[in-house]
């Protein structure tokens, strides 16, 4: 039969070679085989296992003694193990994040339990830039179609938009991560994620809003509320996929209003960025009785006359 | 296992003997002079040079320090792979073209509208706050370069864009126009991308290989709000 064939000795034909050649050897496993090193690595091999088997423990200790002794908090140390990230696992991440999956949630699969502090901080400090001078450059642009509207530099709107951005992203994530602590002491089975497992999911999620922003440069309303309306779909649905698998467990009020309360948050911050930087345009130009300046065609200096004369 | 010291004079006893054994057969010859005075004149010469900058003008020392702020000044205008800016740091240079770019870009005092361009204190506190920031964030990565060190090639490489601020200011005297707009768009452009590319030669070799994007994107926000306060600078 052909089972009997299978499961009998089969002497396989190099190592018979090469035993009728160095009879006195002993054979050693297929992969060290080869037909001119063969003596040489079948000698040392006795010796160098011993050897293995000495290094193999004076790893293992190591290793044990290394993850007894983490850094305090205190130490340079301790803030090095949340950069450690590669740039190409930085870019997996945001592409996690732009396209999220049901069933696929970002800690476990992009982060796989190692948070990085890099993304969501620079992350936040782009989007904060991104949104003082994109709504800078529509007051620029509403100011050449119509040159009664005073351009300044509006520099405070940096200070605004970084304060607003920094405190969603890092108070938000701390009041959720106690809330779920607080469900977990309540309910055994549910899961949790660390704070910076949870800071981390919300730093990535601000990213798909960067895009976006810069979208809103055109002055067509449609199309921004558009991309303005899928930026937040995007990332509100990365949110709810993520949280998710921890809330299952809990009962359907507290899971319902928990993830309803994330999304009515996000879109409010949403809003409010496209409120506070993007103002939509007066209906009539702000022209003081004063201003004799015909408009030039293609002016893009703000005009100096109008503000002297009318002061 | 140590081995007996051969005697010079036997070439044929190289059986293993007990250590020196063979130095009681050694005899020093008398016209060998083994006395004598060991000096080290690179010390006094030490000595001499810190007592000097003590006693020497006021000129010499500020003519010296000018002078190393100068040269750095040209390694950063030309940018070649040197240590200089790296060996011989300091923050003088930043501190001056960081006074002279805030004192060029605040607004006048008699504007009490709220927006405006940056004030001076603002303008300080985002170009040395930024500078920090990005030192830590490199330091973080695993870069192995000194905090004064990066400090002191960020605040330097500073120089292109405080220039174009000047060409601004020389450009904004003209009247107003499309083409007066497009020049200064020019000229901060081209001083952005001088200054990247004058930081990364210095500060990119000291990150390991896989995050020197990751180190370097930071500088490019930097510089790139940098030229955007200046060329978004209004007179009044």
């Amino acid at each position: 039969m052909a089972a009997a064939d299978e499961l009998a000795f089969h002497e396989f034909e190099e190592a018979t070679n090469l035993l009728a050649q160095t009879p006195n050897e002993t054979t050693t496993r297929s992969d060290q085989l080869s037909p001119k090193g063969h003596v040489a690595v079948a000698m040392d091999s006795g010796g160098s296992y011993g050897a293995e088997d000495e290094v193999e423990e004076s790893d293992k200790t190591m290793l044990l003694q290394e993850e007894k002794q983490q850094p305090g908090f205190w130490t340079f140390g301790y803030y090095q193990s949340f950069f450690d990230v590669d740039t190409s696992q930085v870019l997996d991440r945001i592409k996690g994040s732009l396209l999220p999956r049901p069933g696929h949630s970002f800690v476990r699969h992009q982060l796989r339990n190692r948070p990085d502090l890099y993304g969501p901080f620079w992350i936040c400090a782009t989007l904060a830039f991104v949104l003082a001078i994109t709504g800078n450059l529509t007051l620029l642009l509403a100011q050449r179609r119509d040159p009664s509207i005073h351009y300044s530099p509006q520099f405070h709107k940096v200070t605004v938009a970084s304060v607003t951005i920094y405190c969603y992203a890092w108070l938000v994530p701390l009041a959720l991560w106690g809330f779920l602590r607080w469900r977990k002491g309540v309910r055994e089975r549910m899961g949790l994620y660390t704070f910076l497992e949870t800071v981390c999911v919300y730093g990535y999620s601000l990213f798909v809003f960067i895009p976006t922003v810069v979208l809103w440069l055109v002055p067509v309303p449609w199309l921004q509320w558009l991309s303005g309306a899928l930026a937040l779909a995007l990332s509100a649905a990365g949110l709810v996929f993520t949280l998710w698998p921890v809330v299952r467990e809990d009962s359907r009020l507290a899971a319902g209003v928990l993830l309803s309360v994330v999304v009515l948050l996000h879109a409010l911050l949403a809003m409010g960025c496209k409120f506070y930087f993007f103002q939509p345009l007066p209906p009539e130009p702000m022209a003081s009785p004063h201003q004799a300046t015909p408009p030039p065609p293609a002016t893009m200096l703000p005009p100096t006359l109008p503000r002297s004369v009318a002061a | 296992m140590a081995e007996a010291v051969e005697s010079p004079g036997d070439p044929e006893t190289t059986t293993s003997r007990p250590l020196f054994a063979g130095l009681s057969d050694i005899s020093i010859s008398q016209d060998i002079p083994v006395e004598g005075e060991i000096t080290i004149p690179v010390r006094s010469r030490i000595r001499e040079f810190d007592s000097s900058t003590l006693n020497e003008s006021v000129q010499n020392t500020i003519m010296r320090d000018l002078k190393a702020v100068g040269k750095k000044f040209m390694h950063v205008l030309y940018p070649r792979k040197s240590n200089t800016l790296l060996r011989d740091w300091d923050l003088w240079g930043p501190l001056i073209l960081c006074v002279t770019l805030a004192l060029m870009l605040q607004r006048g005092s008699v504007d009490s509208e709220k927006d405006g361009g940056p004030q001076f204190a603002e303008v300080f506190v985002i170009v040395w706050f930024g500078a920090v920031t990005i030192t830590l964030n490199s330091k973080l990565l695993g870069g192995n370069i000194s905090f004064f060190q990066s400090l002191c090639v960020l605040g330097y490489c500073i120089l292109p864009l405080t220039m174009a601020m000047l060409v601004c200011r020389l450009v904004l005297l003209a009247e107003p126009g499309p083409i007066n707009f497009m020049v200064r768009l020019f000229v901060v452009i081209i001083m952005f991308a001088w200054s990247i590319v004058a930081s990364t030669a210095f500060l990119a070799d000291s990150q390991p290989p896989n995050r020197k994007a990751l180190a370097v994107y930071p500088v490019f926000l930097f510089y790139f709000v940098i030229s955007w306060m200046i060329l978004t600078f209004t007179p009044q």
